[in-house]
């Protein structure tokens, strides 16, 4: 089982480090609106939206499903372009994904017909990099995610977990400013879920990489990240920003405590509140 | 006759190589090579390990099956020395019938002469040829639609319309488009192969899951090397199906061009045997034909067997 939490910080690459520059990783969404189909059709998917990511800043977007995070975050991948408004990264426009940003999805997203290693070694060898090189990087993020023993196995042959560590692991070794994860531990059984977002954090804090999480699940967001954005649906809109200072390193212990409980309690009401605004208008 | 329509549609490719999801379909699959063989050589002397472990296997497995189906082919050869030898008439006519002796001895004779072989060359050149400008065609006409609004519109409805047309039916309109007789046929063979492989390219590459592709883009790869990296990969389970498929129409459509030829090929052997009254010719010819056509289905699934391997390893 992939259970075990690897010991991370002897493995940490120098070269991730460099790479992980205070400085970089900022984003900037200006006025964006996006709306789906045009017409008596269209779906206004997220309403004019105005946000600052720090560099280096954990942001957890939290929200029912449909309210419109795969698709704001879509927008900062440079996979959906915004109906109106603009989305910067270190103040260059988005116009198209590229290895700048890291993505990671819920599931079945590694390549099928490579290896682990290949999987991993993709992002350096389509930038042109030599097979030494493309190998020395896999190695060093196998080695990261504790699946060195897995290089020459193909994704079928891992459980949920590893795949999404691997998931990872691909998006890490273009060394970008920032990662985005769209519901990445969605799929996966509960205590996994809990190794993974421990995994994630050390990861994290290695790296000091920009990151942008999507979920639905209130005790995951607050667990993990230093500030939650929480959002209703139709139209899809941020209602509100919390701060989480909660220590780190991040304990699950902690998820019992005063500071934890009162955050919980925010994010939960203003969801029911919205919920239930939805369900009356549905009604109406 | 032999009908380029048939075998060609999608739907059939299902019938022929089911989802390789399902248990029970890899586990035939998997009888005589439990191991693909990979391209090193220590992978192939693995394979024919494997290969001898799981016929030992079937043996074991499907003993029964295999007697039986043993003992029925037994005996449809022997109900047909039976009715040839009594000249059975009861609405099938066996009175002109060779008997299986005959065939087989005609066979034999076959074997020491050189005639034989040319035929056999003649028809597999027509067929390597054929296949292989239609695999390069159908491979690229199907991608190209797959990933192009634009051509899909401009080479789709030539497929829905030249489709449904038989082999036999382009006889005349392709000795009157190509110089030689030789043209002619290996046209015909080409367009037999043609279409299974385009449809089931095509079928291929629509079902590749866009979130590989944003994957790919995200992690810089340019549209070559998406289409390189992910699109033909995904792809390669259902042209390898295309391209079995292909391989089958091709003989019998090959069969209907040497109609044409005026000396060789095992078609025109079969049809020629019929002319001069030579009549355990004529299902030498078939059997040979027959056995052909599945020997070289059978060598293009194994040639696709190494660049598929990554399914095998599913669990
Ligand atoms: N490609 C698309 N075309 C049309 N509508 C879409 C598309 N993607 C998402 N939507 C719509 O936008 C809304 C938000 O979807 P999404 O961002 O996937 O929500 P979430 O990720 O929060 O579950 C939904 O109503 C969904 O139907
Ligand atoms: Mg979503």
């Amino acid at each position: 089982m992939n259970t075990q939490v690897v010991s991370l910080t002897e493995h940490i690459p120098h070269r991730a480090l460099a790479a992980s520059k205070k400085d970089i990783g900022h984003i900037v969404i200006e006025d964006v609106e996006i709306v789906f189909g045009k017409g008596a059709n269209a779906n206004q998917a997220v309403t004019k939206t105005s946000l600052d990511i720090k560099p280096g800043e954990f942001v957890c977007i939290l929200g029912p499903s449909g309210c419109g995070k795969s698709t704001l975050l879509s927008s900062i991948a440079g996979y959906i372009t915004p109906t109106s408004g603009v989305v910067s990264v270190d103040g260059k426009p988005v116009k198209a994904p590229g290895p700048d940003r890291g993505m990671v999805f819920q599931q079945y997203s590694l390549f099928p017909w490579k290896t682990i290693r290949d999987n991993i070694a993709f992002g350096p060898k389509v930038a042109g990099r030599s097979n030494v090189e493309c190998s020395s990087i896999a190695n060093t993020f196998l080695e990261m995610v504790g699946l060195s023993r897995f290089a020459d196995k193909y994704p079928s042959e891992l459980s949920g977990g590893m795949q999404q560590r691997v998931g990872i692991a691909r998006a890490l070794a273009n060394y970008p400013s920032v990662l985005l994860m769209d519901e990445p531990f969605g799929a996966l059984d509960a205590q996994t879920r809990l190794m993974m977002q421990e995994n994630l954090l050390s990861i994290w804090s290695e790296f000091g990489i920009t990151v942008v999480f999507v979920t639905h699940d209130v005790d995951e967001a607050i667990f993990l990240a230093d500030r939650v954005l929480v959002m209703s649906a139709s139209p899809g809109s941020i209602i509100d920003d919390l701060q989480v200072t909660l220590p780190r390193p991040r304990d699950p212990a902690m998820a019992t405590g005063a500071e934890f409980m009162a955050l919980k309690k925010i994010c939960l009401d203003q969801i029911r509140s919205e919920s239930l605004r939805a369900f009356e208008q549905q009604n109406r | 006759m032999s009908n380029l329509g048939q075998a060609t549609d999608v739907a059939e490719v299902r019938d022929a190589e089911p989802e390789p999801s399902t248990p029970t379909q890899r586990k035939e699959d998997l009888v005589g090579f439990a191991d693909a063989p990979g391209l090193s050589g220590k992978d192939v002397l693995k394979a024919v390990r494997g290969c001898t472990s799981s016929t030992y296997d079937l043996l074991k497995k499907h003993g029964v099956s295999i007697v039986l189906s043993l003992v029925s082919l037994a005996a449809g050869i022997v109900f047909w020395q039976l009715a040839t030898a009594y000249k059975v008439d009861f609405y099938i006519n066996f009175e002109n019938i060779p008997s299986p002796g005959k065939v087989f001895a005609a066979f034999w004779t076959h074997l020491g002469d050189g005639e034989f072989y040319i035929h056999i060359g003649v028809s597999m050149q027509r067929i390597l040829i054929g296949y292989v400008t239609a695999s390069v065609i159908g491979i690229a006409a199907g991608v190209l639609m797959g990933r192009s609004k634009i051509a899909w519109s401009l080479i789709y409805p030539y497929i829905e319309v030249l489709r449904p047309i038989p082999a036999v039916a382009w006889i005349p309109l392709a000795i009157l488009m190509w110089p030689t007789e030789e043209a002619s046929i290996i046209y015909i063979t080409l367009l037999g192969a043609l279409f299974p492989i385009v449809l089931n390219t095509l079928h291929g590459v629509e079902q590749t899951p866009e979130v590989l592709v944003r994957a790919a883009k995200s992690l810089g790869a340019s549209r070559l090397q998406i289409f390189w990296h992910v699109i033909l990969p995904a792809a390669l389970p259902s042209i390898a199906a295309g391209l079995a498929i292909g391989m089958g129409v091709s003989w019998f459509s090959l069969l209907a061009g040497e109609i044409i030829s005026g000396q060789y090929g095992i078609g025109y052997f079969t049809w020629n045997a019929y002319s001069l009254i030579n009549y355990p010719d004529i299902i030498v010819g078939m059997l040979v034909i027959g056995g052909l056509g599945t020997l070289s289905t059978y060598a293009v699934k194994i040639g696709m067997k190494p660049l598929l391997a990554w399914q095998k390893r599913a669990r």
